[in-house]
């Protein structure tokens, strides 16, 4: 049962031995993470409910907070060149605005966030990878989202 | 079949118009685990009416000119869900695919199903597949006593589910989704839709259960209806639709 005697078959047919025969097939590929019936039942939790709610609701609020705030930022009152220090000292002292880009802040990083995170969960298959690609992301965020949340309740229009 | 056929490839050489057949070509992913650890297309060259099935033109390849050529089928006709493979890159039923339909002007590609492992040729290990099935407990589950006659349903009731009850389980749906292309632990459209036929049962008292597993990081959130399941399903089931349902089902029990 050697691979020449099977020269019917259009594959295999390279000169030399073949590595492989009935006794020592070769290994088959398997997909990434497949299901068996050791696979761990649920969390029981509601979160990847309320990941997926967040995504769209957030979304939606923030088609208006970022075309509001792109309109105002490059197309109106003289579009780009107008934005300087002055501008944005003058625009963050109204609470008006200071909550539409605190708002636009949190829920753009936590949208994007958790985006990566369905990104992350399903393309890197080892379980080490996908931990610390997670916890790199969620260091990213907070740290984003509180350095911009201090700068926006802290600015000082008078700094030197 | 094989005394006709062969009367008609004498014709095609005499007259041209008065037979139906046409010369096609095959374009199979082969793979033999005993041969070779890697996979590779292989040509075939057929004569073959073109109002004939990509199945009938496997038989013919696998009875007249390679036996190893190695695929799945039972019923031949629709209804057992054996032959789903990747046809022109689209997945599909062999024996619901007619040779006229998919351009035979061109090689007709046909490989395995994706996501699932190949064991040969356009066999895959079905196993993940009928386990993720088996979790979201697809059968009757009641409270109470076996009532002596049959549990009665309005045809409204029954109307509700209707479309989930055509699934042949044949993984089309399944194997065409990118989410369970890269993560096998999800649970996949096919399953979410058995289950769908028994959530919106209203003979079941399971339901509950069902929308626990599937609210659950495996389950239905991880679709992200790009609607390819819709696509495939040979029985023409709104499977993108059955999944908004449960998903829908979720929500509406939480608020």
């Amino acid at each position: 049962m050697s691979a020449e005697t099977s020269s019917s078959s259009a594959i295999g047919d390279v000169e030399g031995v073949s590595l492989f025969d009935v006794d020592h097939p070769a290994p088959v590929i398997e997909p990434p993470r497949k299901r068996t019936d050791k696979t761990p039942k649920g969390s029981r939790t509601n979160f990847e409910m309320y990941a997926w709610l967040f995504m769209r609701l957030s979304g939606i609020v923030l088609v208006v907070l970022v075309i509001g705030h792109l309109l105002i930022q490059l197309v109106l009152d003289g579009g780009v060149s107008k934005i300087g220090f002055a501008f944005v000292a003058g625009r963050w002292a109204s609470p008006f605005w200071q909550v539409w880009d605190l708002a636009m802040l949190w829920l753009a990083m936590l949208h994007g966030a958790n985006g990566l995170r369905t990104v992350i969960n399903d393309y890197a298959e080892r379980d080490n990878t996908r931990f610390w690609l997670k916890m790199l992301l969620y260091t990213a965020t907070v740290f984003t989202v509180l350095l911009g949340t201090l700068v926006i309740f802290t600015f000082d229009p008078n700094i030197r | 079949m094989a005394t006709p056929t062969l009367e008609k490839t004498g014709n095609a050489e005499a007259g041209f118009a008065d037979t139906p057949y046409i010369t096609a070509t095959f374009r199979i992913r082969r793979f033999n685990p005993e041969v070779s650890d890697e996979a590779q297309w292989q040509d075939f060259q057929i004569s073959i009416d073109p109002k004939e099935r990509v199945l009938d033109a496997l038989h013919k390849i696998k009875w007249e000119l390679d036996g190893t050529l190695t695929f799945r089928r039972s019923c031949a006709h629709g209804i057992c869900g054996s032959d789903a493979m990747r046809i022109n890159g689209k997945n599909r039923l062999a024996c619901k695919t007619l040779i006229k339909d998919i351009n035979p002007e061109k090689p007709i590609l046909v490989e395995a199903i994706k996501g699932l492992t190949v064991l040969k040729d356009l066999v895959v290990d079905m196993d993940p597949f009928f386990q993720a099935y088996r979790d979201v407990m697809p059968f009757l589950v009641t409270k109470g006593n076996e009532p002596t006659r049959e549990r009665l349903q309005s045809p409204e009731d029954r109307e509700r589910f209707d479309d989930t009850t055509k699934c042949i389980l044949c993984a089309a749906c399944t194997s065409s989704c990118p989410v369970f292309w890269n993560d096998g632990q999800y649970f996949g459209p096919a399953a979410i839709v058995n289950a769908h036929r028994f959530i919106f049962d209203s003979r079941d008292e399971g339901g509950e259960q069902r929308l626990e597993i599937l609210n659950d990081r495996d389950g239905v959130w991880r679709c992200r209806t790009t609607f390819n399941c819709t696509d495939a399903c040979p029985r023409g089931i709104e499977v993108t639709k059955a999944i908004q349902e449960v998903k829908r089902a979720l929500i509406t029990r939480r608020f």
